[in-house]
């Protein structure tokens, strides 16, 4: 493999100041070098997409989003996560702030076996909020977000887990809401769902990404084309091409690129 | 290929035989156990003799000791005028009962959600065996180490008349409730999925509030059904309670007084009886009473455990 890593430059909207701007990050499991040199800017009220054969990191970049790999044992980190301008590696990040602000929607559905009302107070709640009347606004407000709540507006009691796969896919959606994050990461939301409830995750999504920064991993080739602005391919830990999505699908710079969403490999 | 694959097949018939044999003796011998207690404790209301002694209301009612003196709750089986009052038995049943719950249940529970959720593994790895080899400590040598050793601190600490009574007799018992809850809540919060406490933290939720709010509550029927357990442990145990009781059967609420357990009575009693005596026949309808308590506690605790999971998987309905 080649000592240093290809890239092929920003997106080309670069004018915009980035939400989130990657730079020579380096990941490693114990002595496992998972990621390597990546740079990547993630643009503010975007759909970003990663894609990549599986294993080459993708879920890795977007779990240093929010930290949530310092989690894992034996994990060690060099280079800049910039969210804001700030580097969120940097000794002094509060954590807890940090994933307020990036959340996150994972590829199962993950509610807790308590009430939709409590899952989706939750977050509101561990941040300081008690008051009954805000907290049922929230609820409302993020239920309505994920158009859960004409579904759900009179079985908030009943528990989470009773719902669809979709349903809760969505309230995992709206429990990120409540806490008012600016970040959304997705890594393959639309994994465990048919193909109908996919379609309509992806209008969500889609619908969210005029508020939110959105950045979505997907092994669905057809979904970053539909929905993202921009796509990041990896290969082995290693950032390829990042581009504007049609130009990614329509006419990518690497070959390799091109091979993989022409389903040559992958 | 075939002679190997139907060797195979014989020897899975041959276990699966042996397992089938092997449940079906313990359910007949269970069965048959509290056959063999129920027939004996059966004259208590049949026997128009023992019933002289120890009807239902003799043994429940309180009973004047002489003709015109105060009535009274009292075991005295063996005085001229024996008693067969079961109050003071089960008042000191519930109160060591509650004492070793009220001790081992928040110690066992806070141990539980330490090393599932907090301590690291190498200290995991520690923790869990020597909190479970306190299972394998015979009851004996726990009576022993209460009366002994543990009575005269516990008396010291507390100031108390009595040195031996239902608080040092309710810690040892404790003791020995420990580990069955412990075990069976660090089970239940363990298996709780990685997944949730994920979600909990990538919201901004510390690990200790994610433990709390998240992880407990998702693990509280296997939590609730640990509790059960320790309950049934600390109502039939025997040999704890004989020896650091003080055996005095009393009936105080007092935990600073001793007492005599239903169980104990049981094990003091049974050598020495009389086969066929009213004494005799009491002590196996207590034996009865143990079964039936520890029975529906069971029952009533497997019902709500259920309960609770269908609620909380939302299947219910
Ligand atoms: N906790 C871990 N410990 C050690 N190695 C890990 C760990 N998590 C991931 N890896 C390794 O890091 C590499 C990247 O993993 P990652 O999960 O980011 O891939 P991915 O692109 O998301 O794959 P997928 O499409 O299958 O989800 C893989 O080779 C994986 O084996
Ligand atoms: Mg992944």
């Amino acid at each position: 493999m080649a000592a240093t890593s290809v890239h092929q430059g920003n997106p080309p909207a670069a004018l915009e100041t980035p939400k989130i701007a990657v730079q020579d990050l380096n990941l490693w499991y114990g002595s496992f070098h998972a990621l390597k040199n990546v740079r990547v800017d993630v643009l503010p009220r975007k759909i970003t997409a990663f894609i990549g054969p599986s294993g080459c990191g993708k879920s890795t970049v977007l779990r240093t989003f929010n930290r949530m790999n310092d989690l894992i044992k034996g994990v060690r980190v060099t280079g800049k996560v910039l969210i804001d301008d700030h580097n969120i590696y940097e000794e002094d990040t509060d954590l807890i702030r940090l994933r307020k602000r990036v959340g996150m929607v994972f590829q199962r559905p993950n509610p807790f076996p308590i009430s939709v009302f409590e899952n989706v107070a939750y977050g509101p709640r561990i941040h300081g909020e008690t008051r009954r009347r805000r907290l049922e606004e929230l609820v409302e407000k993020s239920l309505r977000a994920t158009a859960l709540w004409d579904d759900l507006k009179d079985r908030l009691s009943t528990p989470a887990l009773g719902l669809s796969p979709e349903q809760q896919q969505r309230l995992c959606l709206s429990r990120l809401l409540a806490v008012e994050p600016d970040v959304l990461l997705m890594d393959e939301p639309c994994s465990a769902l048919d193909p109908i409830a996919t379609a309509r995750i992806e209008e969500l999504a889609v619908e969210l990404s005029k508020d939110f920064t959105i950045v979505i991993v997907t092994h669905n080739m057809q979904q970053a084309a539909r929905i993202s602005h921009v796509t990041a391919f990896f290969l082995l830990g290693e950032l390829l091409e990042c581009g504007e999505t049609s130009q990614i699908f329509t006419n990518p710079k690497n070959e390799k690129t091109e091979q993989y969403i022409t389903g040559r490999f992958g | 290929m075939k002679p190997s694959s139907l060797s195979h097949s014989v020897s899975e018939k041959i276990i699966e035989t042996f397992i089938h044999l092997s449940a079906a003796v313990s359910i007949v011998g269970l069965v048959l156990i509290f056959i063999f207690i129920g027939k004996e404790s059966l004259p208590v209301f049949t026997s128009p003799e023992i019933r002289r002694e120890a009807s239902l209301s003799k043994i429940f009612l309180p009973q004047s000791p002489e003709p015109g003196e105060e009535k009274v709750f009292r075991w005295q089986p063996v005085s001229v005028v024996p008693k067969y009052s079961l109050l003071p038995l089960v008042v000191g049943t519930l109160k060591a009962t509650a004492v070793a719950l009220l001790f081992a249940i928040p110690l066992a529970l806070a141990a539980a959600l330490f090393t599932s959720e907090f301590a690291p593994s190498w200290l995991r790895e520690w923790v869990k065996p020597v909190i479970e080899l306190l299972a394998g400590i015979p009851s004996v040598v726990m009576g022993f180490f209460a009366l002994i050793v543990m009575a005269t601190y516990v008396q010291e600490l507390f100031g108390l008349d009595f040195r031996l009574n239902a608080i040092s007799a309710g810690i040892a018992l404790g003791l020995a409730v420990v580990p069955v809850v412990y075990t069976m809540a660090e089970d239940a919060l363990s298996a709780v999925p990685q997944s949730y406490r994920e979600g909990s933290i990538a919201l901004g939720a510390t690990p200790w509030q994610t433990a709390w709010r998240v992880v407990l509550p998702a693990a509280f029927p296997g939590i609730f059904a640990a509790c059960i357990l320790g309950l049934g442990r600390a109502i039939g145990e025997t040999m704890i309670v004989l020896m650091a009781s003080g055996n005095a059967a009393v009936s105080s609420w007092s935990p600073t007084d001793p007492f005599r357990s239903l169980s104990a009575t049981i094990a003091a009693e049974m050598g020495e009886v009389v086969r066929g005596s009213t004494h005799y026949h009491v002590l196996f309808f207590i034996g009865v009473l143990l079964f039936l308590f520890t029975f529906f506690i069971n029952y009533l605790g497997q019902l709500f455990v259920e309960r609770l999971r269908q609620k909380l998987s939302g299947t219910d309905k």
